[in-house]
């Protein structure tokens, strides 16, 4: 409870709205006991007076009323009204929400459809049903009021019921012979009590609002007694002569509702955990950069990542996801990045196309060079023109990844004409030929699908497809196999070979799963905590890893015809990127670790085609 | 299409028999003798006897639901005392102007909302989102009424642009521009709320789908960033935005009440206060079933949009 004041409060909106509202009700309570003249006596001699006059401190209205007078007297009135239709219509939308998601079934299903029936009603025609029926006046309005809220408790309380009525606390109860009753007062309710309360407190304002209008409109309070609604209604026949009688009520509505709609936003804010950790912020359509330190020189190679460094920054915390990573691929190479999730290695292919969410990424050093010219920090349209024209992604998951409003065949279309002036038509028909360059069958209606009515290894294939729309230089493929079952990860797997040889594309190739690696990439690198422990030609590696991080990662893959044996799990989990210790990250986990490894940086150490971080590797270079 | 827009008409006999039976219930709580209460105290013999007639007030309650159902089903809303006219002419004839006006601001705030959340979501912690977030707070807290009389302090007394109240002028006008002249303020007021709220939900829904994986996506093909949030987001967000587009619609036309009041226009929602105010019961009835049966129709158009617009529901 503290906890979420604090929050509240932290929030300086919501804070002073609490202010502002805090210091009307204090007024309203004291007004009784205020030194102020008496709201009903007129005196038409002194109508209205302007504000700030002789012992009218607001005024006076067209009866010569004291103003200020009438405005407490009739916040006072508002409020108390408001707060009496939400209490009402709490408790009888509250009775009717946990008696229909108590008992369920028939019960439910009748209450729920009387429910339905008043929302679909516009909340005042309602309203002004029952008034009509009962006739103008403040208790009618009131009864009007809380009589339309009622729908909206009754929803959202039997909502939260259901969910408690099957918990076994209340079948404990029910066990241990509690009649209904009891059960719902003394089990139920004390759970739902929460909600009732947020509830009301979040619409408390719109109800004192709407009887002031009921009010404003002469269906409410009947003179002399005024609320502020009335106060505005009577004012307004005075609108353009003497409009200080009408600024005067309609400020205090505002200034209410407002204070209470920032109090409620804050509670909301305060109880939404996604917005407390801030992370509902949309990533820029480039990852920022804020490179510090000298940038690489060119090199020949395709596309070259050098020293690449990426950070996220999520409040004060600094996550170091990758820490100076090296590499670099050549036409028709294949080039596989093995890691445990987490090691960095899917951040690493997205920012070579400023990719990452941003915020909280950061790409905070290093380069991205492709063909000699740096990717990072380029200008947007600069990196927009190179996106799915040169180097084209391959993602994870292409349920959620593929757009689930759009025919796959809009979307493949799109990418080619997202880089060349190309008709509908003959974009529609480059798309069909992608399909069944990615042997999907009857490609020509496949086109018209929309992403849910095709299976996940079909789907997979739309992303492959899509990524070679305008026969990229680069693909990189982040896990691309990940989520399908064996027999189509296999057909996905030498498709991607065979455009490798046909097309002469380069292909980074990122997975968790050397099975993979061992049959299509030439060489591999081995990502731990942000950075490379190992790299060289794909058959080395494997037959003889030289970190021992890659050896203990081998050991874990379970090999087919080979018998029952046991797996060797490596012990404890990879570290956390925030706060990396010096020396090896993987040094917690080594069975091997000595005090040298704790201690400073490890550089990788290059011999030939292989390059290992490690003081002890498991064979000399 | 066509058969899920059937199913769904046939879905609201239902809901429509089921507004008619509360404003029956609600009617029926009129207390003391309901021909007078009807009528007015001032009635003649004749006519209540005719109103007992008519509605069978002698009869059973069951029985004078169905009499006064059928007699809607063929037209007959009743006769309106205090206009002496039937109600269902009455009610067309008002209901008009109102759908005028409720219309307008509707378009007004969907266009207006979406668009503020759009941008404040794109430009999120900028300096356009912070301004409109300011406005969309400030908007969402002025009553409406209160709104629109200061609207007719500033722009038609003081400013004098705009006719201060009324749909038409009174001499010479009628005509569309004076129309629109006359529109212009209370379709602000009214749509000022509805438009704020509208922004609200826009920007979160639109932040919501940013950050999903088909943005990254389409961004990754290197589709145009404007695209980007024009196209794949927004419309992504739309499926969140359209059920509240119909909320908001029903806000709106019960908004139009205190507008119509405020600015003097001839629309349903004014004549239902006045015949409140004056106890012309059957008008009130008639009106209130016929416009709550029109917003039923408008959310299952709702629906249909919905449905056209994202392929997953089911038609």
């Amino acid at each position: 409870m503290m906890a979420f004041l604090k929050l509240l409060f932290r929030n300086r909106l919501a804070a002073m709205g609490a202010v502002v509202l805090a210091f009307i009700v204090l007024l309203v309570i004291l007004t009784p006991i205020l030194p102020l003249q008496n709201p009903d006596i007129t005196a038409t001699a002194d109508r209205f007076k302007r504000p700030f006059t002789d012992g009218h401190l607001l005024g006076t209205d067209h009866l010569g009323r004291d103003l200020l007078s009438r405005l407490l007297w009739g916040t006072r009135l508002s409020l108390a009204v408001g707060v009496a239709a939400a209490v009402l219509a709490a408790f009888f939308g509250s009775a009717i929400g946990i008696t229909a998601g108590y008992f369920g079934g028939k019960v439910d299903n009748i209450f729920m459809r009387g429910v339905d029936m008043l929302m679909a009603f516009p909340y005042i025609l309602l309203a002004l049903a029952i008034v009509a029926a009962l006739g103008p006046g403040l208790m009618n309005a009131l009864i009007a009021v809380a009589a339309v809220n009622v729908p909206f408790f009754a929803r959202n309380i039997r909502g939260i019921t259901v969910g408690l009525a099957g918990r076994e606390f209340i079948d404990a109860a029910r066990l241990a012979g509690m009649g209904h009753t009891r059960i719902i007062l003394t089990e139920l309710l004390p759970n739902v009590l929460p909600v009732i309360i947020i509830a009301m407190s979040t619409t408390v304002g719109w109800m004192i609002l709407e009887t002031a209008g009921l009010s404003f409109l002469g269906l409410g309070s009947q003179p002399p007694q005024a609320d502020l609604g009335s106060m505005l209604g009577e004012a307004r026949s005075a609108l353009i002569s003497h409009p200080h009688t009408s600024v005067v009520p309609g400020i205090m509505i505002f200034l209410i509702v407002m204070s209470i709609n920032l109090l409620g936003d804050g509670v909301r804010d305060a109880l939404d955990p996604r917005l407390r950790s801030g992370a509902l912020s949309r990533p820029l359509p480039t990852t920022l950069v804020n490179r510090k330190g000298n940038i690489p020189q060119p090199t020949d190679d395709l596309l070259a990542i050098q020293e690449l460094e990426t950070q996220f920054h999520v409040g004060k915390r600094i996550y170091k996801a990758v820490g100076g990573v090296s590499l670099a691929v050549k036409p028709g190479e294949c080039l596989g990045v093995i890691g445990e999730s987490g090691s960095g290695k899917s951040v690493t292919a997205l920012s070579v196309m400023g990719l990452v969410a941003s915020p909280p990424g950061v790409i905070t050093g290093g380069a991205v060079r492709f063909q000699g010219e740096d990717l990072v920090g380029a200008p947007y349209e600069k990196l927009r023109q190179k996106r799915g024209d040169r180097v084209a992604y391959i993602f994870q998951d292409p349920l959620s990844t593929l757009h689930p409003l759009y025919k796959v065949g809009q979307q493949l279309a799109e990418a080619i004409q997202s880089h060349h002036r190309v008709s509908n038509s003959e974009a529609r028909t480059r798309a069909i030929q992608l399909l069944k360059d990615v042997r999907i069958p009857n490609a020509e209606s496949r086109v018209d699908n929309y992403p849910h009515e095709m299976s996940g290894g079909m789907r997979q294939r739309v992303g492959i497809a899509m990524s070679l729309a305008n026969e990229p230089d680069v693909i990189i493929a982040d896990e691309p196999t990940t989520a399908l079952d064996v027999t189509v990860q296999a057909q996905i797997l030498s498709l991607l070979d065979d455009l490798r040889r046909e097309r002469g594309l380069a292909i980074i190739f990122i997975t968790h799963d050397f099975g993979v690696v061992a049959q299509l990439c030439d060489r591999m690198a081995v990502m731990y905590a942000g950075r490379i422990v190992e790299e060289g030609p794909t058959n080395s590696v494997l037959s003889h890893p030289l970190h021992p991080y890659t050896r203990r990662l081998i050991a874990c893959v379970p090999e087919l015809g080979e018998g029952r044996r046991e797996l060797a799990a490596i012990p404890g989990l990879p570290p956390v990127v925030d706060d990396l210790p010096p020396g090896c990250a993987f040094a917690p986990r080594c069975e091997k670790v000595r005090d040298e490894c704790r201690q400073g940086d490890i550089t990788l150490d290059r011999s030939g085609a292989r390059a290992v971080r490690c003081l002890y590797p498991e064979e000399t270079l | 299409m066509g058969s899920y827009i059937l199913k769904r008409l046939i879905s609201a006999i239902p809901v429509l028999l089921g507004i008619t039976v509360i404003v029956f219930l609600i009617m029926s709580m009129i207390p003391g003798d309901p021909a007078t209460a009807i009528l007015g105290s001032y009635a003649t013999p004749e006519n209540v006897e005719k109103i007992n007639r008519d509605l069978g007030l002698d009869k059973p309650m069951v029985q004078r639901y169905f009499i006064w159902l059928g007699n809607m089903l063929q037209g007959d809303f009743g006769r309106s005392f205090s206009l002496n006219r039937p109600v269902l002419d009455e009610v067309l004839e008002r209901f008009n102007a109102t759908l005028v006006l409720a219309g307008t601001s509707f378009v007004l705030c969907s266009l207006l909302g979406i668009l503020a959340g759009v941008v404040s979501a794109a430009r999120q912690y900028g300096f356009a989102d912070k301004a409109i977030t300011f406005t969309v707070l400030i908007g969402i807290s002025v009553p409406s009424f209160f709104l629109g009389m200061m609207m007719i302090l500033l722009f038609a007394v003081n400013l004098k642009w705009l006719p201060v109240s009324g749909m038409y002028a009174i001499y010479g006008g009628g005509d569309l521009p004076d129309l629109i002249r006359h529109l212009i303020m209370p379709a602000l007021a009214l749509s000022a709320v509805a438009t704020g709220v509208i922004a609200r939900l826009s920007r979160s829904a639109m932040l919501e789908v940013l950050r999903q994986d088909f943005i990254r996506t389409a961004r990754a093909k290197g589709v145009r960033e404007r695209k980007v949030i024009m196209g794949h987001a927004l419309r992504a967000a739309m499926v969140s935005i359209i059920p509240v587009l119909g909320i908001q619609a029903g806000f709106v036309l019960s908004g139009a009440v205190y507008i119509e009041i405020v600015f003097q226009w001839p629309g349903v929602g004014r004549m239902l206060v006045d015949a409140i105010l004056t106890r012309d019961l059957l008008l009130v009835q008639g009106g209130v079933v016929f416009v709550a049966a029109c917003y039923v129709l408008f959310n299952i158009a709702v629906d249909v949009a919905q449905s056209l617009l994202d392929p997953r529901i089911k038609t």
